[in-house]
């Protein structure tokens, strides 16, 4: 009794010991835990930790934060790819392979909540912060302090996921937790519980960061920079900080009463008592196919900056990108029924829903062509953001043209839920969102960092993410034409979907060379730093603001505001001084403006997670602790006045002359 | 080195930084209306499926809830009267409107809250079926955000009583106003939906 | 046209070097008109697409080869970027393919309703599906039998399928036969199919029901009508067990790799208890066993089991019952105030 008021439903039996692969994943999570914990000790430098990066609320930090935990999580997400590829390959006939379903089942499932929650998301929201505020010539976001707390809490909810793996279990349900399935009346362990928290609490950061990025696009762009003038980048993150605002809010009601069914009976979901599963199938689809698109979008921006800079050409039809964001942006919201047409709803329906789904295909289909003739009587440098340009293109062709196929509803009850849709969704989701990421993250590393990635290195990685895509896809769509469906454990020989599958796990393998060859490219490139510094800060010959201030960038970013009159303000600018012969103003400094850094958001997001796993657990008291947390915090930044200080214009010449200094 | 900004104050942009904070606060506000909107959806969906047990309309007294809605929807005008206050400058006064403000948010949550109470004696919980599961959920997601938000009043008479009015909490009440007002909309839309066509 | 076709479609097998000894793509193999007209869609639907993404695919590598920084022959026009003509055509091109496909979509997705009755004239079977954890249980009405794991229809004649589930969301699917569609707990779908050529095939869930999923298959025998007809006299005379209401109620105990039986009664109305059992108390459920139009053609996410099953319900619902349940006949359901 007493033990169940401390513990709540947590005992020693909820840590799985007899498991050696899930012990072994702990044990070399935890040595890398010790290792770090070890190193900050010995290096002493837990205040540089803490002051530096914990409690900073600068959003190129913030950034780097964000790219940090989704590399991270794309190794597990990916050893979860591994581990299934494997299991598929081998379990055929009389063999079952190496894993049970029930641990099978745990790992798909955790390995779409982590691609798209703990990778993708915080991967964009990393890019986000590190271009965003300096594409717009601005000092910072809107609400500092909230960014750094939008960053904390979804670093705990991928700390939860992460949890789950030893203590406990995570939800065996599939990425969506379908109910009823994910009731308490099938699901009574604690793996769906994990799963609701992991999401509310990063979901709740996420939604911040929409509106926080939403605003500081709004108002905090410099002085002649209209909407027409902003950099496409910046407008696709508008266009995707409108989505997150609007759908997020459906993800939190979904999750909340899935919760509000397993922990106080209610009936929403349920099987029994009058509750309609379709129901959380529509609501979690209304939130999830914006989601789709919040991914993309910036993917489509970066790959539009990328193909301009790489032409050393205006992107083409700047007007008409913008339009086709905003079409696909409204669109995104009156499609969600087709993940779903198998369900009975009528002919007219589906046939509305198919017909929307294609129509987004237009805009989309003018995008491509638009980067196409942007690449068109320009001067084209095959460098590794390019290269994954261009990748993107063709493989994006690919899978579109899959999923306007499967957008037909007919087609569709023979596709559905087939390896087929499997294969689509990662053929648009690698060779769209994964491609984009990674050509952001090779553009705008020497800004961050103030050093080019090594090129070689990159191109490798490069080679090896897309022929390992193919070997990895191509083999599924067939399979799906077979007729297997997605999410099996085993399966009969006499299917003949062994060779595939074979193939299938080779792929797999390349692309794992292809991480590989990233995190050699990381260290070598850090080894080779100095060979590779940046000292002009524009180390493409780049179009947009970002590239006018040093690499990295002083903490207040600009040391004067910029006032631009065109889209491309930093190219034209550059070809006025080479009419001018060179001859640059002497900068005019005035004091400028910062927010101080506060560890508040580090620490609300830590009671949340208390509070997240509390609610897991059972454990009343504990989830009191961290809800007051939670609320105490708050209050008491309320009352802090000394939030915010001036930095001196002395002090901003005598920075920008030591940068100046060490260029030359 | 660097000075705290303080000594500067309301001078340069502090002025541009209220509007875009507020225009921030906004933007929230209309978030969470669609959290309520979803709610409502959901409800809508689920209403009738009562699984035999008594709907809505058996389980609520009409001129009750009326005395809940009265006591809010006055809340709200108190409150405007507190924002009137403020901006002449009487500090008492602002601190008096938001006394009464409080007090008939107060009286609303409680006055909800013993409806639950009755309706979960009486075996009518959230678990009887899902339509009262919508319910509890609608009104008390409501209801949820109304304690916060008295929760957030009381913090802000502490802070008027500490601080004065300071162009800081001429912005903090406002993005409370906004908060409180926003919510009345909320429940006249609960109020419509859920108790009077409920009832018909 | 169809010669196209097949032409693409020897394309399609040799593009992919690993595929199709035999052609075992069961999408690319229908047994079935629906399965048939399915398949000729989904390769019409490419060919249509393929329109656009071959050129734009040659057009990526021709472009940016052409236009390499070491290619100095080529023109560079650093500031050309708006072109009206142009731009109208990209806007134009996919809207016209847009435009058929929505087309073809359109009257597809009516010819194609899987609750459409199929316009055969042969009067069709009826066939009642219960998906459970996890093995698919099958019930005939009119012959009075159920199979588990295994279903036999006839060729050539149409096949309505009504199809529920008494254990998490499953997805029915014959793929040689045509699509799928979901089995769910309190809502019957159906699915109207006709098989063309005799012989065995696989039939499986196709959404992830829970640990057991895998092994959540079963053989479709299409027979010729005289070889059913024996089957069934066979099951009515030789099977020992009946599908009463206790029966049911183990099998809906979750099981994995069950093989296939055959029961020669079944409780009449079983299915329709099934279906409603999750929408009202077992008790008021007797008084409705005989009620018309229970579950009735409903058709549409939202009706499937709001509006007027529960209209039903409220009907049913005694006063007398209504009071057992939440007061324990005693305090009447009134507020107290």
């Amino acid at each position: 009794m007493l033990e169940q008021l401390i513990f709540g439903k947590l005992t020693l039996e909820a840590i799985p010991f007899h498991n050696p692969i899930i012990m072994g994943a702990g044990a070399v999570m935890g040595l890398i835990a010790a290792i770090i914990v070890g190193a900050l000790f010995y290096y002493k430098k837990w205040g540089y930790l803490w002051h530096e990066w914990l409690t900073s609320v600068d959003h190129k930090k913030i950034g780097i934060m964000y790219i940090i935990l989704a590399f991270v999580m794309l190794l597990r997400g990916f050893s979860d790819a591994i581990m299934m590829r494997l299991q598929q390959a081998m379990a055929v006939g009389q063999h079952t392979g190496y894993l049970p379903p029930e641990h099978y089942d745990q790992i798909f499932t955790a390995h779409g909540v982590i691609m798209i929650f703990f990778m993708a998301m915080p991967f964009m929201f990393g890019l986000l912060n590190l271009a965003v505020p300096l594409q717009i010539g601005a000092r910072d976001v809107a609400f500092p302090y909230l960014n750094s707390l939008s960053l904390w809490l979804t670093v705990v909810g991928a700390m939860l996921v992460n949890i789950s793996l030893v203590v406990g279990d995570f939800a065996a349900t599939g990425w969506l937790a379908y109910p009823p399935l994910s009731e308490l009346a099938y699901s009574p362990n604690v793996g769906v519980d994990y799963y609701i928290w992991a999401l509310q609490i990063s979901g709740v950061g996420s939604l911040l960061s929409g509106v926080n990025f939403f605003v500081t696009i709004m108002k905090m762009r410099c002085p002649g920079m209209t909407l027409m003038k902003m950099p496409i980048f910046t407008w696709a993150a508008l266009a995707t900080m409108i989505l997150v605002i609007l759908a997020f809010p459906v993800l939190t009601v979904t999750l909340g009463m899935l919760f509000l069914d397993r922990y106080f009976g209610m009936h929403f979901f349920t099987s029994d008592f009058g509750g309609n599963a379709m129901m959380y199938i529509n609501m979690i689809w209304i939130w999830g196919h914006p989601e789709v698109y919040i991914l993309i979008l910036p993917a489509f921006g970066i790959f539009s900056e990328v193909v301009a800079t790489f032409s050393k050409k205006k992107l083409f039809g700047y007007t008409t990108m913008v339009w086709a964001i905003g079409v696909i942006t409204i669109l995104s919201f009156v499609v969600w029924l087709h993940h779903f047409f198998t369900m009975g709803a009528g002919a007219d329906v589906n046939a509305f829903f198919g017909i929307a789904t294609m129509i987004i295909a237009i805009p989309t289909g003018v995008k491509i062509f638009n980067w196409l003739f942007t690449m068109h009587g320009g001067r084209i440098t095959f460098s590794t953001p390019m290269l994954w340009t261009l990748g993107f293109i063709t493989t994006f062709t690919v899978g579109g043209m899959t999923g306007v196929l499967m957008s037909v509803p007919a087609a569709d009850f023979q596709l559905h839920n087939s390896e087929f849709l499997i294969a689509h969704f990662h053929n648009v989701i690698i060779g769209g969102v994964v491609f984009g990421y990674l050509a952001g993250f090779s553009y705008w590393f020497p800004k961050t960092f103030g050093f080019k990635l090594d090129e070689r290195l990159g191109k490798c990685a490069f080679w090896c993410w897309i022929i390992g895509f193919y070997t990895a896809f191509m083999p599924l769509y067939v399979l799906g034409l077979m007729g297997m469906t997605r999410r099996l454990n085993h399966y009969d020989a006499s299917t003949g979907f062994h060779p595939y599958l074979v193939v299938a796990a080779i792929g797999t393998a390349i692309i794992a060379c292809g991480i590989l060859f990233q995190m050699i490219q990381l260290i070598v490139s850090f080894k080779n730093r100095e060979k590779l510094r940046d000292t002009t800060g524009d180390p493409w010959d780049g179009r947009t603001l970002e590239w006018s201030i040093p690499s990295p960038p002083p903490f207040y970013n600009f040391a004067v505001t910029p006032v631009v009159d065109s889209i491309d303000a930093f190219w034209e600018e550059k070809q006025k001084r080479l009419a001018n012969n060179g001859a640059v103003q002497k900068p005019h400094y005035t004091d400028i403006h910062m927010p101080k850094n506060t560890g508040t958001g580090f620490i609300i997001a830590m009671f949340s997670g208390l509070f997240g796993f509390a609610l897991v657990w059972h454990i009343i008291w504990l989830v009191l602790v961290g809800f007051i947390g939670i609320i105490v915090t708050v209050i008491t930044r309320t009352f802090s006045t000394d939030v915010d200080y001036y930095v001196k214009a002395a002090e901003v010449q005598k920075i920008e002359n030591e940068i100046l200094n060490r260029a030359n | 080195m660097s000075t705290p900004a303080l000594n500067h104050h309301a001078h340069d942009h502090h002025h541009d930084a209220d509007s875009m904070d507020i225009f921030g606060f906004w933007v929230y506000i209309m978030s969470d209306c669609i959290l309520f909107a979803i709610i409502f959806a959901a409800y809508a969906v689920i209403h009738n499926n009562t699984y035999g047990a008594p709907g809505i309309k058996e389980l609520t007294s009409l001129p009750y809830v009326l005395g809940e809605t009265i006591a809010l929807l006055a809340s709200s005008f108190t409150y405007g009267m507190a924002i009137l206050a403020l901006y002449k400058g009487y500090k008492n006064r602002v601190m008096g409107w938001l006394m009464i403000t409080f007090l008939l948010g107060l009286t609303f949550i409680v006055m909800e809250v013993n409806e639950f109470v009755h309706m979960y004696l009486e075996g009518h919980s959230w678990q009887a079926s899902a339509a009262l599961s919508g319910f509890f959920t609608l009104v008390g997601t409501h209801g949820f955000h109304v304690s916060m938000g008295l929760l957030w009043m009381l913090i802000l008479m502490v802070q008027l009583a500490k601080n004065n009015i300071t162009p800081v909490m001429m912005k903090r009440l406002t993005y409370l106003g906004l908060f409180w007002a926003f919510l009345d909309i909320v429940w006249i839309f609960v109020f419509t939906i859920v108790y009077l066509m409920g009832s018909i | 046209m169809n010669k196209f076709r097949n032409i693409l479609f020897t394309v399609l097998c040799f593009s992919l070097p690993l595929f199709l000894s035999g052609c075992k793509a069961a999408l690319l193999n229908p047994k079935g008109i629906i399965a048939n007209a399915e398949m000729h869609l989904l390769i019409d639907a490419v060919l249509l697409m393929l329109l656009v993404v071959v050129p734009v695919i040659i057009l990526t590598g021709v472009i940016a080869w052409k236009y390499r920084a070491g290619n100095t022959k080529a023109e560079y026009t650093p500031d050309w970027s708006h072109n009206t003509m142009l731009e109208i055509i990209w806007w134009t091109i996919p809207c016209i393919i847009i435009v058929i496909l929505g087309t073809i979509t359109w009257v597809s997705t009516h010819a194609l309703d899987p609750y459409k009755p199929l316009a055969v004239k042969t009067k069709p079977l009826v066939i009642q599906v219960v998906a459970l954890s996890w093995k698919w249980l099958f019930i005939y009405p009119e012959q009075h039998i159920a199979t588990i794991n295994f279903v036999q229809m006839p060729a050539n004649v149409p096949v309505r399928f009504l199809i529920t589930a008494d254990a998490p969301m499953n997805s029915f699917q014959i793929p040689q036969l045509g699509g799928q569609i979901y089995a769910m707990a309190g809502m019957q779908t159906k699915l109207n199919l006709m098989a063309d050529t005799v012989g065995d095939y696989r039939g499986l869930s196709t959404n992830y029901s829970g640990e057991g999923f895998s092994n959540m298959f079963f053989t479709a025998r299409v027979s010729t009508q005289k070889d059913f007809e024996q089957w069934v006299k066979k099951i009515q005379k030789k099977s020992p067990q009946k599908l009463t209401m206790d029966t049911y109620n183990k099998l809906v105990q979750p099981s994995e790799d069950m093989p296939p039986e055959y029961f020669s009664a079944v409780d009449e109305g079983l299915f329709n208890t099934v279906v409603m059992k999750d929408m009202m108390p077992m008790k008021d459920m007797k008084n409705m066993q005989n009620m018309p139009g229970m579950t009735s053609d409903t058709h549409g996410m939202m009706d499937m089991k709001n509006s007027h099953d529960v209209q039903n319900t409220k009907d049913y619902e005694t006063e007398r019952d209504y009071k057992t349940r939440w007061h324990k006949g005693t305090i009447p359901p009134e507020r107290p105030r």
